[in-house]
């Protein structure tokens, strides 16, 4: 149990969700590294798409943008990022939209644009870049993030990416027609979305991981799904294809 | 009608105080020697607009050029923050930055509405998100075909678009090739333009018949900087320095520091001292 860490448990579960006839909208940091372990592991014929507009692309490194050289040269095909937006995510051709964020909510909604006023923020974040439409024209979307409570809110400061909307409602009543997030992955367990109403459920503990540590990183007391079991734990396949894309990643990035 | 110049000559030309300055670029050819002329000429009051400020706007912000930025995603890809970018937005150092905040989406929408010379972009987006609320060019209309509401923005036409090439020829038609981003629409959107090359060929001799080709009668200003995008890339040139931008979050976190390397790195040097970056065939 000792020989791998929260964050590799984290990525491999984010991997094992992907299969090998997705068509992946790649989202920036966390989700990089399981779309890539997925294509290296169980799903070699994965179709990896990043927003700089490269489609199918097999780097032998994470880029540590999304546009790094690496993902064009090894793309099938590369596209103008006007393109991408219209034709292809706009288009309805991605079926899972990979996502990361700095705060979440019961509902999956996420923030990644500031903490406190908009106008005074306490911090600037980054902002929505592709998410808000990656949210919404994917077939379906995955979120990957580690828990805390500064992450996981009760009540986000401000709604960067819908997830099912602020009471769960929200997105049939736009009539949205993709599914919306239907798998959380963290460094503690896996949430997915209750059928009725729509607040993240917890479904699967990795192992090593308690209930009690759980709560005390989640800003609302999570709901267990009746059948919550555990996380199957990594593999040394896993782990080992995992940690050779990551040292050659830090080499690359050191050069 | 594409004219080479000097690249100090380009930007007296044509950036203005208080102009409205596109320089793109998606992650790969970022114009960094056009944005350092900028800052050593003490261009003010500009608004920036751009997809990923990344690090050239940080630096231009950090030197008081900009009163506004145009944007959807700021921070340093893989990195973290922009932290000139929110030391202004922040605690208004060097001076107050309004900002205007879009998806990428919208901005790419805005963009090729430009180029298509359309007052407005539609698209299915911003659905169910707070950005409306914070930014009030955000606004729909509704399908005379089937009802949908969609969303709308308006177009880009910025006063100046900037943006760094492979390569151009001696009549000055210009080759963009790899992550091509929005160059292409930016370009056309823009009242003036200027591009930086690597390279000025002969012949431009494109690689494939679809090759992206912007015609000299679409550029303005050409200037040949090599290197000219560093620490962004040139594909078929150099790579992407990542770790430059690593070390960028030390550099631009505190403002002593920050300003010990503009002075050092961009004040007191010219635009060719990027040539040092491009290695041919590295890439």
């Amino acid at each position: 149990m000792a020989d791998f860490t929260r964050n590799e448990m984290m990525t491999i579960v984010a991997a094992r969700a992907l299969k090998n006839d997705d068509v992946c909208f790649v989202g920036i940091g966390a989700p990089s590294a399981a779309c890539n372990l997925a294509r290296l592991t169980h799903a070699p014929q994965i179709t990896l798409i990043y927003e700089s507009g490269t489609i199918g692309t097999r780097p032998n490194v994470l880029p540590l943008s999304i546009g790094d050289g690496e993902l064009c040269e090894t793309a099938l095909t590369t596209v103008s990022v006007p393109e991408m937006f219209r034709y292809w995510l706009q288009g309805g051709r991605i079926t899972v939209g990979f996502l990361g964020g700095a705060q979440i909510d019961k509902f999956a909604n996420i923030n990644t644009t500031v903490v406190g006023d908009y106008d005074k923020p306490k911090v600037r974040l980054p902002g929505g870049g592709g998410a808000p439409e990656i949210a919404t024209n994917c077939g379906e979307i995955f979120i990957t993030m580690a828990m805390g409570k500064r992450a996981f809110l009760d009540k986000l400061p401000f709604i960067t990416s819908m997830g099912h909307g602020p009471t769960g409602k929200e997105r049939r009543a736009y009539g949205t027609k993709s599914k919306g997030p239907t798998r959380l992955i963290t460094d503690m367990c896996v949430f997915e979305p209750d059928a009725e109403t729509k607040e993240m459920t917890i479904v699967s503990i990795h192992p090593g991981v308690t209930r009690e540590e759980i709560a005390e990183n989640c800003g609302w007391t999570p709901r267990y799904a009746a059948q919550c079991g555990e996380t199957p734990a990594p593999t040394a396949q896993e782990l080992e294809v995992l940690r050779d894309i990551q040292a050659r990643t830090k080499a690359a990035h050191a050069a | 009608m594409a004219k080479f110049m000097g690249l100090a000559e380009a930007i007296a030309q044509n950036v203005r105080d208080g102009d409205t300055v596109a320089m793109e670029g998606f992650t790969h050819l970022i114009p960094f020697a056009a944005g350092h002329e900028i800052i050593r000429q003490g261009r003010k009051h500009l608004t920036l607009i751009r997809m990923t400020p990344d690090l050239i706007y940080d630096q231009m912000i950090g030197m008081g050029c900009a009163d506004k930025l145009v944007f959807s995603w700021g921070g340093n890809p893989g990195v973290g923050s922009t932290h000139r970018m929110r030391d202004a937005v922040e605690n208004g150092w060097p001076n107050q930055l309004a900002i205007e905040e879009h998806s990428h989406a919208a901005m790419a929408n805005a963009y090729e509405a430009g180029a298509a010379n359309l007052p407005f972009a539609v698209l299915r987006g911003y659905i169910g998100v707070d950005l409306p609320k914070v930014n009030s060019k955000i606004k729909s209309v509704t399908c005379p075909y089937t009802g949908e509401v969609l969303a709308t923005v308006p177009a880009h036409r910025p006063d100046v678009g900037i943006i760094h090439a492979q390569r151009a020829d001696k009549e000055g038609n210009v080759l963009i090739e790899g992550i091509t981003g929005c160059q292409k629409e930016v370009v056309l959107a823009s009242k003036r333009t200027i591009v930086t090359v690597e390279e000025v060929v002969e012949k431009l001799n494109p690689p494939s018949f679809n090759s992206v080709v912007l015609p000299h009668w679409t550029v303005g200003a050409i200037s040949h900087v090599v290197g000219g995008a560093h620490p962004s890339y040139a594909q078929g040139y150099y790579k992407r320095d990542n770790s430059f931008y690593i070390a960028w979050d030390k550099i631009s976190r505190d403002r002593d520091t920050f300003l010990a390397w503009m002075k050092e790195n961009v004040l007191e040097k010219t635009p060719e001292a990027f040539a040092v970056h491009a290695k041919k065939g590295s890439a």
